[in-house]
């Protein structure tokens, strides 16, 4: 009776144990691995044979087709610069300029993947899009309501992520964070 | 007795990381809404399908980039090798192929491919060790791609860089094809000549 118990207590704390481990890795970003560069975080692997087992349950619970090296590289933002969680409430200015490629999207999704829907329909821009300044830098202000120059509305979600896409670029698997690969910066202007 | 629980908890917590490792391998093949999955019942086999521009109601897969006009061909290559043809938008074109696990395992874009047309053949190892050598030589263009699985994904996107040309890319995705390719009949073996009749 007493090897009974132990064992199934022994079989549910593995259970307990492993399943927990795995929801946790899976819904709290498989942090390791990734190219972070200030806030940013891609995971060029992904697009790749390479990828690690984390990263393929990763895109096969999300559902999502990941960016192929080759095509391109996606960088994903779920926080500004001090670390503060993107708020749809807020005004938040992405600004700098972006490493080199041959065109770049930013796009604005719901932690699901989805877009967010909003009165004007804009749910990205692309680097032709954007106004610039002479030096070739930009300012996208996102937030919930409009805003002169470049706009990206929130649609007021509490959170969102921004993705930032290289496409046909140098950056991929062997980049290294450094000078070559120029982030923008992302900080929160004001809060409600 | 508190070693006897001790004892248990460890064993427990050794054998959960097992159950850990074990599960996330394991996912990718048990996944019921991945990618090919969701593809599945709008996308028939060895076919381009246009997917609906994202939207926040409807999307055909999350995290699809809204400003990318994009088709799929989702392949079976058990019938034979497939043909792929994509034109090229004025903006950007790109084609990325994927097993039915949804891992990339190539891409190629309009610039790598360096024409107006990005002409490809998909097959398997095996498919493509049956090729005929003077074939590949005399076909030294022909760009053949080598897929890890039978079954898989192509995703053919192209890049509206301002919304006005979204139509040109939805236009480019839609005109291209993939189509298994018909085996050749193999050749008739050339007739012996027949030996002159002796004349009479």
């Amino acid at each position: 009776m007493r090897l009974l118990f132990g064992t199934l207590f022994g079989l549910a704390v593995a259970a307990g144990v492993g399943l927990g481990l795995t929801y946790y890795s899976l819904t709290h970003g498989t942090a390791f691995a990734g190219l972070s560069i200030e806030s940013w975080t891609a995971w060029p692997k992904s697009g790749t044979t390479d990828a690690d087992p984390y990263v393929r349950a990763s895109i096969a619970r999300t559902g999502r087709l990941p960016t192929a090296m080759g095509d391109g590289v996606s960088f994903t933002l779920s926080s500004d610069d001090d670390g503060k969680a993107l708020d749809g409430r807020c005004e938040v200015v992405v600004s700098g300029i972006t490493p080199t490629a041959r065109f770049w999207t930013l796009s604005l999704y719901n932690p699901d993947g989805a877009l967010v829907a909003n009165s004007t329909n804009r749910y990205g821009f692309t680097s032709q899009e954007i106004v610039r300044r002479s030096d070739g830098s930009f300012d996208i202000v996102v937030a919930p309501r409009a805003n002169p120059g470049n706009w990206l509305p929130t649609g007021g979600v509490e959170r969102y992520e921004l993705v930032l896409r290289l496409y046909d670029t140098a950056v991929g698997v062997s980049t290294k964070a450094g000078r070559e690969v120029p982030m923008p910066d992302v900080a929160t202007r004001s809060c409600p | 007795m508190i070693i006897r629980w001790a004892l248990l908890i460890l064993g427990g917590v050794l054998l959960g990381g097992i159950v850990h490792l074990a599960t996330v391998i394991i996912l990718p093949r048990t996944a019921t809404q991945d990618a090919y999955a969701r593809l599945t019942p709008i996308a028939p086999v060895n076919t381009v399908v246009a997917l609906p521009a994202p939207t926040p109601e409807k999307a055909a897969m999350p995290f699809m980039d809204p400003a990318f006009a994009s088709a799929v061909c989702r392949y079976d290559l058990s019938q034979g090798p497939l043909k792929l043809t994509v034109p090229v938008s004025p903006g950007y074109t790109s084609v990325s192929f994927y097993t039915r696990y949804d891992v990339a395992y190539y891409a190629i874009n309009d610039r790598a491919a360096g024409r107006r047309i990005i002409e490809l053949d998909l097959m398997t190892t095996a498919q493509h060790d049956q090729v005929p050598e003077d074939e590949e030589v005399t076909a030294a263009d022909r760009l053949i791609v080598e897929s890890p699985t039978l079954t898989g994904l192509i995703a053919i996107r192209a890049l509206a860089p301002e919304p006005g040309l979204m139509r040109v890319a939805e236009s480019t995705v839609a005109a291209s094809k993939c189509s298994t390719q018909q085996p050749e009949p193999p050749r008739p073996p050339p007739r012996p000549l027949e030996p002159p009749r002796p004349r009479k």
